[in-house]
């Protein structure tokens, strides 16, 4: 199976919309060592003035990957999952993410290099709140090991 | 925890080095706050075979520990405008667990925007497991 470079440029249908929970929040943190009280307390979140309490930065990646999953699993792009293995990771973000968010996703096949026999494919996916604004945009670069 | 000032931040300083236990119960919840299961996170026969020496953590838990190192300095999440990395090594972890060392050093400040450019060193044993690994962090 070869990776499908023609994909390059597509954009998928937007996925979603994503409830934020203050739950997801707080299971997220625990499991990076995450202990800052804004993730937890919605008191101290207020403090320091956000709505409620946010995410971590990283914690993007639960939605870049719910939404990047129609690519990633669509047939005809021609991606063994088997031989995947992460390359990259960015998030760069607008604001942070709330409990109470509505994320809707955006995903894009951004790049699809080869090189030495492995195909490295970049997928940017833009994260935009219930009123359409931008609140996140992450990109991940997998790469698919080439065959022996 | 409140925000780092910009005016007390100068380039070159440094945090860490800070370690982070890493255990097979911190991928399960790892697994199961992130929705990521693939079983070379938790499952040691699963993972060997494939090839891999053992159970390895997820690149984006790595990822994440780092981040909330750099977070525990900055005093808020919030402040984190983007961060980005490259997955160089695995992390193994045995059923004794491991463990991953963060280090960080601010390499450039922006009086403009009051926000700093900082460079993460994230190793597990002798191996940089973090390639690149970079954020700007807008302080007070």
């Amino acid at each position: 199976m070869a990776v499908n470079t023609e994909f390059v440029g597509r954009i998928y249908p937007p996925s979603g919309p994503y409830a934020v929970s203050a739950e997801d929040i707080a299971a997220f943190a625990a499991a990076v060592g995450a202990t800052d009280p804004v993730h937890t307390d919605v008191e101290a979140a207020r403090a320091a003035g956000y709505a409620d309490v946010i995410a971590p930065p990283t914690m993007a990646v639960i939605w870049e990957q719910r939404s990047s999953r129609a690519y990633v699993a669509d047939p005809e792009a021609g991606i063994d999952y088997s031989r995947v293995v992460h390359g990259e990771e960015s998030f760069a973000h607008h604001r942070p993410i709330v409990a109470g968010d509505e994320l809707t996703a955006t995903t894009r096949v951004d790049a699809i290099r080869q090189a030495g026999g492995h195909s490295m494919i970049t997928v940017v996916t833009d994260l935009a709140d219930a009123g359409g604004a931008p609140v996140c945009t992450a990109s991940s670069t997998i790469v698919v090991r080439g065959g022996e | 925890m409140s925000r780092r000032t910009f005016d007390s931040v100068s380039v070159g300083d440094t945090f860490g080095p800070t370690e982070v236990a890493v255990e097979r119960e911190t991928l399960v919840a790892y697994a199961n706050a992130s929705g990521d299961q693939n079983p070379i996170h938790q499952d040691e026969a699963f993972a060997k075979s494939v090839g891999l020496p053992d159970v390895i953590a997820h690149g984006m838990w790595t990822m994440g520990a780092t981040s909330s190192v750099l977070v525990e300095w900055v005093g808020d999440p919030g402040a984190v405008l983007d961060i980005g990395t490259r997955f160089t090594k695995p992390v193994v972890v045995p059923v004794d667990g491991s463990a991953v060392t963060v280090t960080g050093v601010v390499k450039s400040a922006d009086e403009e925007t009051r926000s700093v450019l900082v460079d993460l060193t994230t190793v597990c044993g002798e191996d940089k497991v973090l390639g690149r690994c970079q954020a700007r962090v807008a302080l007070a």
